[in-house]
């Protein structure tokens, strides 16, 4: 299959590093003069920027952290100032801790250069048509899909959100051949097509690029079987891109990083010191182009191992293993990533009291559901049913303002959920075969 | 392939830091720009490639080969030759013989009608040198004795050109025919790294550049996007300057 960039995907080892040791002092200068938080970082350990001196000084270098990009919500670790800032986007819960990015023109270049490298790696190129079911809001996606289509000169079609039916009108019409997504909701018009006695083979779909949200290879066959298509995985990050930092190859061995634009390095997240090669643990990100949002060793949460092997289909990048797992709380629910704190800090405001509650997902068919069972309390003691339903609509509808997520909410007997804590996660029981 | 390949040089003027870890690299048939303002460390990177100033620190790589703190005879011999800053011709002797000190080096060695076949070569490039080959160096003006300068640089057929401030104190008529001289010269075959105060000049020849600030790469792009970046507009092009809420 075609590559899009030669020059860098398939770049000779020694040389991928001598351009990655230049973006990365390139970037730790920038950072240093221009985000105050990287400057005092780098003061206390006493750090200067000219102490990398080769790609293994990087372990000297501080990390970063979700937390770190929370405090310095919204602008504080752009390394930019605003006027030369084209484009923000953010994670989904706008109201209880987002994250931001911002992005220069030159961002935006890289973005979509990188977009098209993982349409391309997923067999996607200019003849095809494509439909995207991301939201293009603040959640970025479905923009970075957008510009990387428009760089390789497919044809997109920014469907976002709309009914199943909708798109299902679309895909037939407009003779889909690749589609975008999350993996759920792929399953879920797959289950509609087989409803309405439509064949998808009769469709034009030929592949569907899938992410958002972890997924087996078990969810794989599913949605290869039932829309005929092969699906394949990318990765990304908000806080740097999404799509963008890694995609599958026709080999489907692993996730080629875009090592020219990102390092990464695998920690044991307990140590946080780096794991053997080609162990499991915590992605870490360095970005090595961002103007506006420069990232040194960015902990990703998310584990995975990373292969340096060469691959079949020619490129030099590492791969990196799909991601299953994280090593925070976070889970991720009809595509939006949620916190348990995000929610017991809504239950807080309205309760005014810690809250026991439990988060409960299913997935029915293909498509999740999230229940938060709450334990009734002395303070939201209420005796008619109505009040109650009142009560729960009243959560309900809190959470979906804040978090974009439609929650049914149960109050439940007090004590009844005692008996689960201690246990980490407990708060989450995700009863999803992912 | 990288031809040239610098990592993390460090180096002092006397007391004085004027590299602080600089890594950059020159892609064989490239023409790279470094930009930057006056005394951010862009003639002390060439000058300690060359081996004129010694690096405390840091490793240079010509096509394979490790050449840190080399003398710049033996760079020349192995391919990389440098035109200074001020040009440097020999103003009593005539440009002819300026051009064949350019190759004394391969004076001994070589044949005397490989020699003029290459002068012959430079001549194509610049006809006005042939046209002036017998009077004195001292009487060209400032856009011929630059041309010379170059010229003599390819007699001793380098694989690489190191450029220092091409354009400086020339008119800018003059200025645009030696950038579209240095254009000639990658098109030959020369790989060419340059150094140029006139950043719009600079990003406007080269396919990548670097940006320095006080001795240290704070960027590294393709020369075009490095025009639309912001950042540099504003320290380096001269514009942007009237917007001013931050």
């Amino acid at each position: 299959m075609a590559i899009w960039n030669q020059r860098y995907e398939t770049m000779a080892r020694e040389e991928l590093q001598q351009v990655q040791l230049e973006r990365l002092q390139a970037t730790v200068n920038r950072a240093y003069e221009n985000v105050a938080f990287y400057k005092r970082l780098f003061d206390q350990l006493g750090i200067v920027p000219e102490d990398i001196k080769s790609l293994e000084d990087l372990a000297k270098l501080p990390f970063t952290t979700r937390q770190d990009l929370l405090d310095g919500y919204p602008y504080d670790m752009f390394a930019v100032p605003l006027r030369d800032v084209v484009r923000i986007q953010s994670t989904s819960g706008t109201a209880t801790a987002p994250t931001v990015c911002g992005y220069t023109a030159n961002d935006l270049h890289s973005w979509s250069e990188l977009a098209a490298r993982t349409l391309v790696s997923c067999g996607i190129d200019k003849d095809d048509v494509v439909q995207v079911y991301f939201g293009y809001g603040l959640f970025g996606a479905g923009f970075g899909f957008q510009y990387g289509a428009e760089r390789i000169g497919a044809s997109i079609i920014p469907v976002s959100v709309a009914s199943p039916e909708r798109q299902i009108a679309v895909m037939r019409d407009f003779k889909i051949t690749a589609i975008i997504g999350t993996p759920s909701y792929a399953l879920s018009v797959a289950e509609l097509l087989e409803s309405a006695g439509v064949n998808p083979r009769a469709l034009s779909l030929r592949v569907g690029l899938f992410g958002g949200e972890p997924w087996s290879d078990n969810v794989r066959s599913q949605v290869e079987a039932k829309l005929g298509i092969t699906a394949m995985d990318y990765y990304g990050l908000n806080e740097l891109v999404s799509p963008g930092v890694s995609c599958e190859c026709e080999a489907k061995q692993g996730l080629h990083i875009a090592e020219d634009h990102f390092i990464a390095e695998v920690i044991d997240p307990k140590t946080a010191k780096l794991v053997d090669a080609g162990c499991e643990g915590e992605l870490v990100l360095t970005t090595l182009s961002k103007e506006a949002l420069p990232l040194i060793r960015y902990r990703t949460c998310d584990l995975t191992s990373i292969d340096t092997s060469p691959c079949v289909c020619g490129r030099t990048l590492a791969r990196m293993a799909r991601v299953h797992s994280r090593t925070d709380d976070m889970v991720i629910v009809q595509g939006i990533s949620l916190f348990p704190s995000q929610i017991q800090a809504i239950l807080t405001e309205i309760e005014g009291t810690e809250p026991h509650y439990r988060m409960v997902i299913n997935r029915v068919g293909a498509s999740d559901s999230l229940e938060i069972q709450v334990e009734v309390s002395d303070r939201i003691f209420v005796d008619t049913v109505g009040k109650l339903e009142q009560f729960e609509k009243k959560i309900s509808a809190r959470i979906q303002s804040a978090l974009g997520i439609s929650p049914r909410v149960r109050l439940v007997e007090p004590k009844t959920l005692e008996q689960v804590t201690g246990r980490r996660r407990s708060v989450v029981i995700d009863n999803r075969e992912l | 392939m990288a031809m040239l390949r610098v990592k993390s040089l460090t180096t002092y003027y006397g007391g004085i830091q004027a590299l602080r870890g600089v890594s950059l690299h020159v892609d064989e048939g490239e023409i790279v720009a470094l930009v930057g303002a006056n005394g951010a460390g862009k003639t002390t990177i060439l000058n300690t490639i060359c081996g004129l100033v010694p690096p405390s620190d840091g490793e240079v790589v010509f096509d394979g080969k490790t050449v840190t703190g080399l003398p710049a005879e033996r760079l020349v011999r192995l391919g990389l030759s440098q035109v200074p800053e001020g040009r440097q011709i020999f103003g009593p002797m005539t440009v002819l013989d300026n051009l064949l000190l350019g190759a004394y080096h391969r004076s001994r060695s070589e044949r005397k009608s490989n020699l003029y076949s290459d002068l012959e070569f430079i001549y194509s490039v610049f006809p006005i040198l042939q046209e002036r080959s017998k009077q004195r160096a001292g009487t060209l003006s400032g856009g011929e004795q630059q041309m010379l300068a170059i010229g003599r640089a390819l007699m001793s057929r380098p694989r690489m050109l190191l450029l220092d401030e091409p354009s400086v104190g020339l008119a800018p008529m003059v200025a645009k025919e030696i950038f579209k001289v240095i254009a000639k010269v990658r098109d030959f075959g020369t790989t060419v790294l340059l150094v140029e105060q006139n950043a719009r000049a600079g990003l406007a020849i080269a396919d990548r550049a670097y940006v320095l600030e006080t001795g240290k790469i704070i960027l590294e792009d393709m020369a075009s996007d490095l025009m639309s970046n912001k950042e540099v507009q504003r320290a380096y092009l001269g514009k942007g300057y009237t917007h001013v809420w931050e």
